[in-house]
């Protein structure tokens, strides 16, 4: 690991100060100044050399701030320091956002449930292994211009959705697909004041795999902000992968609907592992509302979220499994008892 | 976060102030006397004030910033119970207690870390009687090379003291973030299951 200063810092503003004070065109993702919060996915990259910050601001000084949960009738507030577990095992999340609660306890393990916090983890890194691995000296996320490694490599865990002929690293997280699917806001904090933006804008597509976010360097998130609806309580998550446990999602379904006597009245999707960023199948959605909710239904919705697919040689596969994840759980949420 | 059980109180800000002015070890303090001097460049390799208790025994140390809290125990504490089986938070082998809550140590800072730890060395009373769970260890053979077992008895506990080792399938679930390559998974769930129950009787 390279070295860097490390500096703590006790409130939003001494945070936001601190991190913008490096000039420069690098994208937040690789500026040099970075926040640390539970450290799981910087320090990971920072000993594979795939990070190379020349400065750490702490920001878990903020907890007070920035570590709470409040669920009103307007919706669910969630701090951007509130830790995966806490989140995971809210009751009153898992009674009224299912969906949310069960992204975050399906991902990781105990420990790092323990430690990452919600705002680091909307911003984990691709597990694409060329970009994690820099011996390979292809990869354009890494090393805007030098290739993709991936195009014609090992790609069985890759992206099949909103991809680019840059990138196609998946994108791996499994609580983002849920804050997409729910229709949650960004709160945050920059040099230049706060802001508010729709989750969905968050995450750039692959025209610049370099530059992942919107966000500009030094400019914090301070929460998520998720409305409340009809749908939130009808709604899960199901996540299919190699293994039955800590693991990451190879094909994963986010879904919440709102049935009026047994039709969608109101549907939203996310799916994960699939996609180049956290995805909304808008497709989905339309292909199902006014439906009455069954297996040609939920089939002909899976199809529309898939229509636009592009595999590549080892990921064909995760255009059948994306679809049968995506019935399985639409099936599933409508069968729950609420 | 403050803690009014935390041993180190006011004392340990009191030290970043001093240690802040003291050429040795670099301020870690966002502050704006730092943005006030642009032109004293920080020097990335100073040593950062390190200040855990550990076991409940308070070390102090002045060490590379980059240095891991499993590296701070096992080289610089002289507690090489925990691990290092990954170093990339994929294995657990690392795991202990810090502020109650079962955590990586190979991707926590030391620098970071503001509440007590606990190790496997912190497990057995202090009269030397084994914890439950290493006694359960033992009597269900639930190891074979061992590599794996402080961080899995680290975890056990937690598992135990979550509220999650309900059922088998629980305790699997829960313990998922252990991997253990001699797998002794089935008798790691059998000795989960017994201290338990001692655990909470
Ligand atoms: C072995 C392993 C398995 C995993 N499995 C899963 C899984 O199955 N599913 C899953 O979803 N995830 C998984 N993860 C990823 C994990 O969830 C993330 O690493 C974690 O959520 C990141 O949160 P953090 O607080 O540790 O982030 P950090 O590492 O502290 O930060 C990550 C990045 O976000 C920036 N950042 C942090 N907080 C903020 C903020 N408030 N505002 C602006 N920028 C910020 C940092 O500067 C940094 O660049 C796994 C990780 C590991 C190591
Ligand atoms: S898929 Fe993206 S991250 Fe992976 S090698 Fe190609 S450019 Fe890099
Ligand atoms: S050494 Fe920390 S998880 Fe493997
Ligand atoms: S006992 Fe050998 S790795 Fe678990």
């Amino acid at each position: 690991m390279r070295p860097f200063i490390y500096t703590r810092a006790d409130d939003v503003s001494a945070a936001v100060q601190a991190a913008a004070e490096t000039s420069g065109s690098a994208p937040a993702n690789a500026a040099p100044v970075q926040f640390i919060a539970g450290g799981t996915t910087i320090l990971d990259l920072m000993k594979l050399d795939t990070m190379r910050p020349e400065r750490l601001v702490d920001i878990n000084g903020l907890q007070s701030a920035l570590g709470s949960i409040q669920a009103t009738d307007k919706g669910l507030r969630l701090g951007a320091l509130v830790r995966m577990s806490q989140a995971a095992e809210d009751p009153q999340i898992q009674r009224d956002y299912p969906v949310i609660a069960q992204s975050l306890q399906l991902a990781a393990s105990a420990q790092l449930r323990n430690m990452a916090s919600l705002g680091g983890n909307v911003l984990q890194r691709t597990r694409c292994q060329y970009f994690r691995n820099t011996s390979w000296p292809a990869c354009n996320k890494r090393d805007p211009g030098s290739g993709c490694a991936a195009l014609d490599g090992v790609n069985r865990k890759h992206a099949v959705l909103g991809v680019g002929d840059k990138c196609i690293a998946e994108y791996p997280g499994d609580f983002a697909p849920a804050l997409a699917a729910l229709g949650a806001v960004v709160t945050i904090t920059g040099p230049n004041g706060s802001r508010a933006i729709p989750f969905e804008q968050l995450h750039r597509g692959p025209d610049q795999p370099e530059r992942e976010t919107t966000l500009a360097p030094g400019e914090l998130i301070t929460g998520f902000d998720i409305p409340a609806g009809p749908y939130t309580r009808r709604s899960l998550y199901v996540k299919v992968r190699d293994r039955q446990s800590y693991e990451f999602g190879l094909a994963t379904a986010a879904v919440a609907l709102h049935l009026v006597d047994g039709k969608v009245e109101e549907a939203r999707i996310g799916l994960g592992g699939v996609a180049y960023r956290p995805w909304r199948s808008h497709e989905a959605e339309a292909a199902l509302q006014g439906k009455p909710l069954d297996e040609n239904s939920a089939e002909a919705a899976a199809q529309a979220a898939f229509a636009e697919a592009a595999p590549r040689r080892d990921n064909a596969y995760k255009v059948e499994l994306g679809r049968r994840t995506l019935v399985r759980a639409l099936l599933e949420a409508g069968r729950m008892e609420i | 976060m403050t803690h009014s059980n935390d041993p180190r109180g006011a004392s340990r800000r009191d030290f970043f102030k001093i240690s802040a002015s003291a050429a040795a070890v670099a301020p870690v303090v966002a502050s704006t006397a730092l943005h006030a001097q642009p032109e004293q460049k920080p020097d990335p390799f100073a040593p950062v004030e390190v200040d855990l208790v550990v076991n409940g025994q308070r070390r102090r140390m002045a060490l590379d910033a980059r240095t891991t809290l499993l590296d701070a125990l096992r080289r610089h504490a002289g507690l090489t119970g925990a691990k290092k089986g990954c170093d990339h938070g994929q294995c657990g082998a690392c795991t202990v207690h810090v502020g109650g809550k079962r955590t990586l140590s190979c991707l926590t800072l030391a620098v970071m870390v503001r509440e007590p730890v606990t190790t496997i060395e912190g497990l057995a009373a202090t009269d030397g009687a084994l914890h439950p769970m290493q006694q359960a260890f033992i009597d269900h053979d639930a190891f074979q090379c061992g590599y794996c077992t402080p961080g899995q008895i680290m975890s056990a506990v937690a598992c135990v003291k979550e509220g999650h080792a309900g059922s088998a399938d629980e305790i699997r679930e829960y313990m998922s973030g252990n991997l253990c390559r001699c797998a002794a998974y089935p008798h790691i769930v059998t000795a989960i299951q017994q201290a338990k129950t001692q655990m909470e009787g």
